[in-house]
């Protein structure tokens, strides 16, 4: 019993954790139809700032300096390697976002030598708290509340302000949005600094939990919150966030037994079920092909 | 070489992979024929130059298979890496030699299959002399054959639901294909047939295709000759099937899907067979792969290297076979070979030059693909052949006169 509720609870944790990723990759596939194979990668890159920048600063500074990096390079990476793709076919932006993803590791692996890095404590989070029989840190216990807390903060974005308005109609109808005066650009920018600022955060909570960073702790992590966006439905905020709390505690019930090495496996199968049975997700809107 | 439209074609064609293969033997065993002491370290055969052929080789095949998928039935599949671990795991399982079995198996008390094609053919021909060479021959060709079937059955039943998705879907579906296929073969409980997380080794590799005399000292060089002889007849294999009614079908699918099935294409046949060949012809260059590093290990076939292999079939033209070839020997050569030079920690003149110590080779290398690919969409050849190229100055020629 014990047992089950530490691997449910951890479940719960790095469920909301992957929301926090997979809120970017809905975000952006919303809008650009592009799965930004980069953001993990990100996510990563604001671990690593997260370990240089607290090194040389006090945590009060360097965390939300490590928030305004994160989002600079977001920002960054949009406008050097996707707003001049605009007009290609998809295929071309999506190797793009490969080539990012290979550029970020690489450096990445050039600046740290490609030793793992160990995150910082931060102080309170890693704090151990025993519920129900079972000691955990903090950030577990945090992690969904928070989630909820910036996902209602999001969705009040989106449906109650103009910038929000604006994003709805970019990703209903890119060009019409274009012709009603939106300007594209700008949106698609905000769209990416929200998707950085959410992976900045994730990163924290993530690696207070997993402290080990390589080059490719992205990698893994990002495809399983993008798992997560599809399950949920992609384009749809709520989905992505349900779909990550799937997504976690079926990975930690799968580590639990003696099927560990299947952990990625099933999330995988998941997907193409999801993907086979219900292409839209669980919250998806149904679209329908025009020639 | 590549395109075979013609009866000239077609001879000019043999002709110049008979003159390339010719070409390397002949550099690959020059060592031998100049008197040792001045031959230069370029041409020794530990040289990076023969390494650089021959992972070019491996890789020209799996990137033109990928090609064909991608570039030529627009299909962006992303599990080129899922099917060359199968071809990979199949030949080493089918080719390590009985004897060798309980050693390479020993976490598991021996292989679950006592059986290898070399051993097989071994007992009709002999293991000594020309029967040997004979049966090692036959013994490798087929395990690679059958490489590639593997890898070809797994891709049907994989496309059965998968090729339904539309693009940035079926890529992330084979991918997720492509983990579960590494989980799978990394799984304890099937330890006696794929040797669990542990890599098999002690099968035939490239250089046992060299010939030696009777004190063990090498006459004759065909370690790189072999990959480059079976790529030529994979990549020659596909040419034609490009160039078949099939080929132009793939091409019709990949201009308009819609259009195709309103000219009575049949979408979910050409498709599947496109997979499927695709496949085929990865599970042999991953049956290669595992015969250059010489072992097969799961972990080894990760995302990055299709990612690997995608970044090869961009710069070399979406859509051009002797694009992707060519790309695949550049790519190789500067990753492995001519930018090495960049990981080295140099000091000039008592100055240390900035940035050079390891990894910032793979840095420089990255940073010119993305240019590549934001700059240069269209690759090495977009979607042109190297006979093209020829033909277009032959008829300005023409015109000329």
């Amino acid at each position: 019993m014990e047992f089950a509720i530490s691997v449910l609870i951890s479940g719960i944790s790095v469920g909301g954790q992957y929301a926090l990723i997979a809120i970017g990759y809905t975000m952006v596939y919303g809008i650009l139809r592009l799965i930004n194979f980069a953001h993990g990668d990100v996510f990563m890159v604001a671990g690593l700032l997260g370990i240089y920048l607290s090194a040389s600063l006090p945590l009060y500074a360097a965390l939300p300096l490590v928030l305004l990096l994160t989002v600079a390079l977001g920002f960054c990476i949009e406008r050097a390697a996707y707003k001049p793709l605009r007009s290609a076919p998809r295929m071309s932006v999506m190797i793009s976002a490969i080539g990012v993803s290979y550029l970020i590791q690489n450096t990445a692996t050039y600046i740290t030598g490609g030793q793992p890095m160990t995150y910082p404590v931060i102080p309170f989070l890693s704090d151990t708290v025993v519920i129900a029989g079972t000691p955990t840190k903090w950030v577990t216990i945090l992690t969904p509340f928070l989630v909820l807390a910036l996902v209602l903060a999001l969705q009040q974005l989106i449906n109650h302000t103009k910038v929000g308005m604006a994003m709805r109609a970019v990703a209903k109808d890119f060009e019409t949005a274009q012709l009603m005066g939106i300007r594209i650009n700008s949106i698609i920018s905000v769209t990416f600094i929200i998707g950085s600022a959410l992976a900045a955060i994730g990163s924290m909570l993530y690696f207070t939990n997993f402290q080990a960073i390589t080059p490719t702790a992205g990698a893994l992590p990002g495809l399983r919150a993008f798992v997560a966006a599809v399950v949920g439905g992609i384009g749809s905020i709520p989905g992505a966030v349900v779909g990550a709390f799937i997504i976690g505690i079926c990975e930690n019930v799968i580590k639990s037994t003696e099927f560990t090495v299947f952990s990625d496996a099933g999330t995988f199968a998941l997907l193409i079920l999801i993907l086979v049975l219900r292409p839209t997700g669980l919250f998806g809107e149904k679209v329908t092909d025009k020639v | 070489m590549i395109q075979q439209r013609s009866k000239k074609g077609a001879v000019t064609a043999v002709i110049a992979c008979a003159v390339l293969l010719a070409a390397v033997i002949l550099l690959e065993n020059i060592s031998l024929l100049l008197p040792a002491g001045s031959v230069p370290n370029v041409l020794k055969p530990t040289s990076q130059l023969f390494a650089v052929l021959k992972k070019g080789a491996v890789y020209s095949l799996a990137a033109v298979s990928m090609n064909l998928l991608n570039g030529f039935t627009g299909l962006f599949s992303l599990g080129q890496a899922g099917f060359m671990l199968l071809g990979a795991y199949t030949y080493a399982i089918l080719s390590v030699p009985v004897a060798d079995r309980a050693a390479v198996y020993y976490l598991y008390g021996g292989s679950a299959v006592n059986f290898s094609f070399q051993d097989m053919f071994g007992t009709i021909f002999g293991t000594e002399g020309v029967g040997g060479a004979v049966s090692l021959g036959l013994g490798v060709a087929v395990a690679m054959v059958l490489a590639g079937c593997v890898a070809a059955v797994f891709a049907y039943f994989i496309g059965l639901p998968v090729l339904r998705l539309k693009s940035d879907y079926l890529a992330i579906a084979t991918l997720g294909f492509a983990e579960i296929i590494k989980a799978v073969f990394q799984w304890q409980a099937l330890g006696p047939v794929t040797n669990g997380a542990n890599m098999i080794k002690n099968f035939p590799t490239f250089s046992s295709f060299n010939i030696t005399g009777a004190d063990g000292t090498v006459i004759l060089r065909l370690s790189t000759f072999f990959p480059f002889l079976v790529s030529m007849i994979c990549i020659a294999a596909i040419c034609l099937l490009i160039n078949s009614t099939y080929g132009r079908a793939f091409k019709a699918i990949r201009e308009d899907e819609t259009a195709a099935e309103a000219m009575g294409i049949n979408l979910a046949k050409h498709k599947m067979l496109s997979f499927c060949t695709s496949a085929f012809f990865a599970g042999v260059s991953g049956a290669m792969f595992a015969m250059f590093v010489t072992n097969a290990q799961a972990k080894v076939y990760t995302t990055t290297m299709t990612y690997e292999i995608l970044l090869i079939v961009v710069i070399g033209g979406i859509g051009s076979i002797s694009g992707s070839v060519m790309a695949t020997f550049l790519y190789v050569a500067c990753s492995e070979w001519w930018l090495r030079f960049l990981d080295n920690v140099t000091v000039i003149n008592g100055v240390q030059l900035p940035f050079l110590r390891a990894g910032f080779r793979m840095v420089v290398f990255s940073v010119v693909i993305m240019i590549v690919v934001l700059f240069f969409r269209r690759g090495i050849m977009g979607d042109k052949e190297l006979p093209d190229l020829f033909k277009k100055r032959a008829r300005k020629e023409g015109t000329g006169k």
